[in-house]
């Protein structure tokens, strides 16, 4: 079946147009990304990439630093890739997918120095704050690693300390002071089909891909984590394109912010 | 202090501002959300599809399953870890007994209809928010039914009898607590949930039911509105 699909993908790709009418490098519309929808959270988002739909919510908890870094808080993140948001996905602990789409969003935000973690220390080596980034998937109608990444950066943008008395989180009371966002790094994936280069690919797409790369980029173009994907090999000719595609096409996604 | 007047001004009767909607995941065969105040629900539902491995397959007729998961961000406390707890298979368990007396499986042998019930917003009553929102999906699946299932909770707080508890009336401290959590079959009057935690009287009791089923009749309303504006979208 997915030889058929493919043969007809490249088919269309190669008069450079998509399944759905898109052309190449056009993500689906719409975009969006909304911010503070969960009220239970310090800071959340759900962003909306045509029928793909992501839930981020952050949390934040008062924890130990890790004894090389004393004085610095940091970020986890989580995904679990719920069975409600994709037929093919199943429940118990986070597979092979769940853990790559948790660590691709995790090193965009952290090596971009989006947070600086020495502002998210109380007492150093005692006490720092830990920011939960969990990532759930609505509906996954394909690209799910730009979305996640996308409302990630969106609720971290738009979270709120919990008011702490030295002691204990009171979670019932937020304060207005907020998390600040140093940086603001974007993630574009673009794939590899046959000869083609796409950004944004729906399930079908996903199905056929032969290779793919995460870009994440900040503002001025630097780039700030990379992630090859799918079972084929790039060229440097390639990766020079989707490192062209992958920054152009993130200026467009940060006006979503 | 006596419980005199709820906090958010409600009548004792009456439930939270609730919100219902239909297809509103693509990828399931059929989906809702439901929200009630801050209590939030998604269900999604899959299937009938290929039940594996076989030996859970039953050739008589098709089964039910169905999954409560609240989302790590979603409780107004600490966050909450993201697998199975005891709670959440307990709930899930209830929520499927309380939907399969409406469904007619006979007709998928060997097959499953797996339903997925996420929150990623919870202020008491989430099992009844997840049972309406599954009912619905099931509707919105066009799965063969019975009826609906409609659910709230009820109880006691203090002395007085009261429909949909917040958080503030779930954890009262100055009197007496009693929460019920109900599922109704609107149109034949059945009860297919019934839990208590708390202490009250049989009268008491039944006068709840009483109250629940009534508030039951106006959340069935809701569901309905919702499962018949998702085909008047189409009409425009």
């Amino acid at each position: 079946m997915n030889r058929e699909l493919r043969s007809h993908i490249i088919g269309l790709l190669n008069s450079n147009i998509r399944l759905d009418g898109r052309r190449l490098t056009d993500y689906r519309k719409p975009v969006e990304a909304e911010h503070d929808v969960i009220k239970t959270a310090e800071g959340s988002a759900k962003v909306r990439i045509g029928e793909t739909e992501v839930m981020v919510g952050v949390k934040l908890e008062v924890g130990k630093p890790y004894p090389d870094n004393p004085d610095e808080g940091t970020i986890i993140v989580g995904a679990e890739l719920l069975p409600m948001s994709n037929p093919e996905f199943e429940l118990g602990p986070p597979g092979i997918q769940a853990i790559e789409l948790a660590r691709v969003v995790d090193r965009g935000i952290r090596e971009s120095k989006a947070l600086d973690f020495k502002k998210l220390c109380i007492t150093a080596g005692e006490k720092v704050w830990l920011v939960v980034i969990d990532i759930c998937p609505i509906n996954d109608a394909g690209n799910l690693l730009d979305a996640a990444s996308l409302a990630a950066i969106t609720a971290l943008k738009h979270t709120k300390f919990p008011a702490f008395d030295g002691e204990k989180i009171d979670y019932k009371t937020k304060t207005d002071k907020s998390l600040e966002l140093e940086k603001v790094p974007i993630a574009v994936t673009v794939i590899k089909i046959g000869e083609k280069l796409i950004v944004d690919p729906d399930t079908e797409e996903e199905m056929v891909v032969d290779a793919r790369l995460t870009v994440s980029s900040i503002e001025d173009g630097t780039l700030c984590a990379l992630q090859k994907g799918g079972d084929f090999p790039l060229t440097t000719e390639d990766i020079s394109k989707m490192l062209d595609i992958g920054i152009e096409k993130a200026k467009e996604l940060r006006k979503h912010l | 202090m006596p419980y005199e007047q709820r906090i958010d001004g409600r009548g004792f009767d009456e439930t939270r501002p609730i919100e219902a909607k239909v297809g509103i995941i693509k990828r399931a065969d059929g989906s809702a959300m439901f929200k009630i105040g801050n209590t939030w629900a998604y269900a999604a539902v899959y299937g009938p599809r290929n039940l594996y491995p076989r030996f859970m397959q039953n050739p008589e007729r098709g089964i039910l399953r169905c999954n409560y998961n609240m989302m790590p961000f979603s409780s107004s406390g600490e966050r909450v870890r993201p697998g199975g707890s005891r709670r959440s298979k307990e709930i899930s368990l209830v929520t499927e007994k309380s939907l399969l007396p409406v469904l007619n499986l006979e007709e998928y042998p060997n097959s499953v209809v797996d339903v997925f019930i996420e929150l990623p917003q919870t202020e008491a009553g989430s099992r009844c928010a997840g049972i309406c929102a599954a009912s619905m999906a099931l509707a919105d699946a066009g799965l063969e039914m019975k009826d609906l299932v409609s659910a709230v909770s009820v109880g006691k707080v203090d002395d007085k009898l009261l429909v949909d508890l917040d958080y503030s009336e779930e954890s009262y401290k100055d009197g007496p607590v009693a929460d019920i959590p109900i599922a109704v079959t609107p149109n034949s009057g059945r009860l297919t949930l019934l839990q208590m935690d708390g202490e009250v009287n049989k009268s008491e009791l039944m006068k709840l039911i009483e109250a629940g089923k009534n508030a039951c009749m106006k959340i069935y309303e809701i569901q309905k509105r919702a499962l018949k504006e998702k085909y008047q979208e189409v009409e425009v």
